[in-house]
């Protein structure tokens, strides 16, 4: 179990560093979100199952459906273009 | 001995790379980063070189230093005052620091009785199984009082920033939403149907969160940002028609200012009595019963009502600037 642990903040740090040198604003809220699904493992295996349910609901659900929803209002998704010239 | 390597060949290299992008030389997301000019914005060249004239022009006349030697003494005094504010900060906050007790004491002022007094008396205290909630929603209730408040504060903000009144022609809430969802599969096949399976079971075990606080882990916030978030997947599969049908801004004004006003009907007596108990003369029941430990549980409601319409307020204001 511990060394699961070590994988699963060696991952956090990879998402959290990954999502400020990924160049794609889509990728990086992609990235956010698994980091917000390994913090709520991690908040399990802390024993803290309440902590768990809200970062997995409002990190990983709510916030990055805002964040995409932003996306969309500053027309930085690059799909929406691509269909416009076709 | 060393050779000097030409800046741009070194600038090739990661320390070099590293060197030019601290010293502001360039921007490695410079043209990178894929944030495209809104389209049709700059089809009005000379408009936009007339604006930028004039905004240059006006800089010009206010910032006229030749003329106006008053404007020099106000920028050294700007300069100064900045200063002189900046030290004042650091020297306050350094010698705050100073008086703090040293990391790991066992005296420190946070190791004192109140966190075994919590988890001893707790559950005779509050009748509440899981102590976390216990603690947020009757000892330090005014606490949790003051986040439900800052949520709704959070809605009015988003509100003032994203409403859009207009209800008709170019620029309205209905051309806005259409525009939004333009580009979207309209009534997609997949979507709708694992919503249909999903959201009730995902209402329900937000349900099953918020009533069950006092007793399993969980609780008024956890359980409304689970049913805050099936909401806005339901809003995704079936769009604005079907939610509006039983939630609208009235809905969200009601229920909030209900929610808000009961929790604070119910607990606002502790900014007048600080932390002292009074008694609030519901029975605490047996502990392990859904219907137990007084107020915790309509509390936990309220604060769960709140936090799911703050969730949907917030992606509908996002969406369409209304709801």
């Amino acid at each position: 179990m511990q060394i699961f642990q070590y994988i699963l903040l060696i991952f956090l740090v990879v998402c959290a560093i990954a999502v400020s040198f990924s160049k794609r604003l889509l990728n990086s809220i992609l990235i956010f979100m698994s980091y917000s699904l390994i913090m709520s493992i991690i908040w399990i295996l802390l024993e803290s199952p309440d902590l768990a349910i809200t970062e997995a609901a409002v990190g990983a659900g709510v916030t990055s459906v805002l964040f995409f929803a932003t996306l969309k209002k500053i027309h930085a998704m690059r799909e929406e273009d691509e269909e416009k010239d076709e | 001995m060393s050779r000097l390597i030409p800046e741009e060949e070194y600038g090739k290299k990661p320390a070099g790379a590293f060197r030019q992008w601290m010293s502001g030389i360039r921007d490695p997301y410079l043209g990178n980063v894929e944030v495209k000019a809104r389209a049709g914005q700059d089809e009005n060249e000379e408009l936009l070189k007339e604006h930028q004239e004039e905004v240059v022009s006006v800089i010009r006349k206010v910032h006229d230093v030749a003329n106006n030697s008053q404007y020099i003494l106000f920028r050294k005094f700007y300069k100064a005052a900045a200063l002189i504010c900046c030290l004042t900060l650091t020297v306050m906050l350094l010698v705050t620091v100073a008086y703090l007790p040293p990391v790991g004491s066992a005296d420190n002022p946070a190791h004192n009785e109140v966190a075994a007094k919590y988890i001893e008396d707790g559950l005779q205290d509050t009748g509440a199984v899981n102590i976390v909630t216990g603690m947020i929603l009757d000892y330090r209730a005014f606490d949790t009082f003051g986040e439900s408040n800052v949520l709704f504060i959070a809605t009015c903000t988003v509100l003032i920033l994203m409403r859009n009144d207009k209800k008709k022609g170019k620029g309205s809430a209905e051309e806005e939403e259409h525009r939004d969802s333009f580009y979207e599969p309209k009534a997609d096949k997949i979507l709708q149907t694992a919503a249909l399976i999903l959201v009730p079971f995902i209402i329900l075990f937000g349900i099953y969160v918020i009533l069950n606080g006092h007793l399993s882990p969980g609780g008024g916030f956890s359980g409304g940002a689970i049913i805050g978030a099936g909401l806005i997947l339901y809003l995704n599969a079936f769009g604005f028609e079907k939610t509006e049908r039983f939630f609208t801004a009235k809905t969200y004004k009601w229920v909030s200012f209900s929610a808000l006003s009961f929790y604070c009907i119910a607990k606002s007596y502790s900014f007048y009595t600080g932390a002292h108990h009074l008694e609030s003369g519901i029975p605490l029941g047996t502990a392990g019963n859904i219907l137990s430990s007084g107020l915790i549980l309509p509390l936990n409601i309220c604060v769960g009502l709140v936090v799911a319409c703050t969730m949907y307020a917030f992606f509908a204001l996002f969406r369409k600037g209304g709801f």
